[in-house]
């Protein structure tokens, strides 16, 4: 058996300690070990961004980051979206444009949607569909995805 | 990683290597995390001194450095379209070299910048021009223990310029059918064309440094006449495959309007220098 490595890390805003494997991708250990199952695996090898999370405020596919490498950094997942209050305005926008079909995209996309808007808030489509490029959507939503996102970026500006 | 030799490799980015290594094209007893070593991630760029990029350093420090857009946007080019921003994120200029893959899009900018590789081994330090570094679809000069540290591009000369293209098909987030880079200085007249260098990638098993096509802009009138030769030039030593990807015609076709193109685009550059 694999000796496992002691990481100390910060998802979501909480301390955390976990033990991986060191082959263990931080896809395989959110998902397997913290049990934050709101992070998708899609192709396993960066092309579909489903498995998006932000490390230290840059997006990454979390399926090409190992675990170990999570020791000291700021993990940010789609559980960390919400607050007690409520939806998150990117996710209030998803809702009501219908920005979703089968939902297995959506946590990457609202993942990389908030990155974008926190830092530009009034990003326009061209921007928007460039820093998406890296997003699929299997049922091809695209539009509709593009829209709520740029009705979220009115809403976080209005706030 | 001396100790490992072939059972080891390095760990930047990782948006190769693990894919790799999971899909079982080679097993290793030991991966290194080189992104903390601080020369491996340090950018140093100034007019006079010149570009030392480390070969650990993401893309999009690459891309958004104020530095390096304002005296290398050739580099930007390359460093701003590979993968989607989740990749550039991680990805680096080094691994993109080191992967070596005949595709790989920062290589063709790296050789037309004039770019060398710092290589750290067991048995010291050297340094080797981007051009002499790739030897095959996915393999280099690197030897056993070795490692690639930083990337080192000379002082940008007065009036030069430089800029990058590819082909692919879907707008971002692909992998090259065929692409250019181009460095053009112009001599005094602002006119005429003092040395070129230019580059072609995903058109033979490796990168090639098209010395043909760049030597013959030497003295050449800045104009569409000469864009033309080099490109043809560009096309003549071009050696492609035909894959999914495109087709033998289609890559040599491509290549020659791309270098076309970067040349006009380089040149504009180089005018505003």
């Amino acid at each position: 058996m694999t000796r496992k490595t002691h990481v100390v890390s910060n998802i979501n805003g909480a301390d955390v300690e976990f033990l991986c494997e060191p082959r263990q991708s931080m896809l395989e250990v959110l998902r397997d070990v913290m049990d934050l199952t709101g992070t998708k695996e899609g192709c396993n090898d960066g092309n579909c961004g489903a498995c998006t999370i932000s490390v230290d405020g840059t997006i990454i596919d979390s399926c090409l980051m190992l675990a170990v490498e999570a020791e000291g950094k700021k993990i940010g997942t789609i559980e960390g979206v919400a607050t007690a209050e409520g939806l998150h305005p990117i996710q209030q926008a998803f809702l009501e444009n219908a920005a979703l079909q089968c939902g297995i995209c959506t946590p990457g996309f609202i993942v990389a949607v908030k990155a974008l808007l926190e830092k530009e808030p009034d990003a326009d489509e061209y921007r928007v569909r460039h820093w998406l490029a890296g997003n699929l959507c299997r049922c091809t939503g695209y539009d509709k995805i593009v829209r709520a996102v740029l009705d979220a970026g009115q809403r976080m500006r209005s706030n | 990683m001396a100790e490992k030799g072939s059972r080891a490799k390095a760990l930047a980015g990782g948006t190769d290597v693990l894919v790799q290594l999971r899909g079982g094209r080679f097993t290793i007893d030991r991966m290194v995390d080189v992104k903390n070593v601080p020369e491996m991630n340090e950018i140093s760029c100034s007019a006079t001194a010149g570009l030392t990029l480390g070969a650990a350093v993401p893309c999009y420090r690459v891309y958004e450095d104020k530095a390096i857009q304002k005296l290398y946007p050739g580099l930007v080019d390359a460093a701003f379209l590979i993968g989607g921003i989740q990749i550039q994120a991680r990805a680096t200029v080094g691994g993109n070299l080191c992967n070596s893959s005949p595709s790989g899009d920062t290589i063709p900018a790296l050789i037309a910048l004039s770019a060398q590789c710092v290589i750290e081994g067991p048995n010291g330090s050297r340094t080797v021009p981007v051009e002499d570094f790739c030897t095959g679809p996915g393999s280099n000069v690197l030897q056993d223990g070795e490692l690639l540290v930083s990337i080192k591009f000379p002082p940008p000369a007065p009036r030069s310029g430089a800029h990058f293209l590819r082909f692919i098909p879907r707008n971002e987030m692909d992998i090259a059918v065929a692409n250019s880079a181009v460095w053009v200085q112009l001599a005094d007249d602002n006119q005429h064309i003092q040395s070129a260098r230019i580059s072609i990638g995903a058109v033979a098993p490796i990168p090639l440094f098209a010395t043909g096509a760049g030597n013959l802009l030497a003295g050449r009138e800045a104009n569409e006449d000469s864009y033309q030769a080099a490109a043809e030039a560009a096309q003549a030593i071009a050696t492609p495959i035909t894959d999914m990807r495109g087709t033998i015609r289609q890559r040599v076709h491509l290549v020659g309007v791309l270098t076309k193109r970067a040349l006009r685009e380089a040149v504009s550059r180089a005018k505003e220098a």
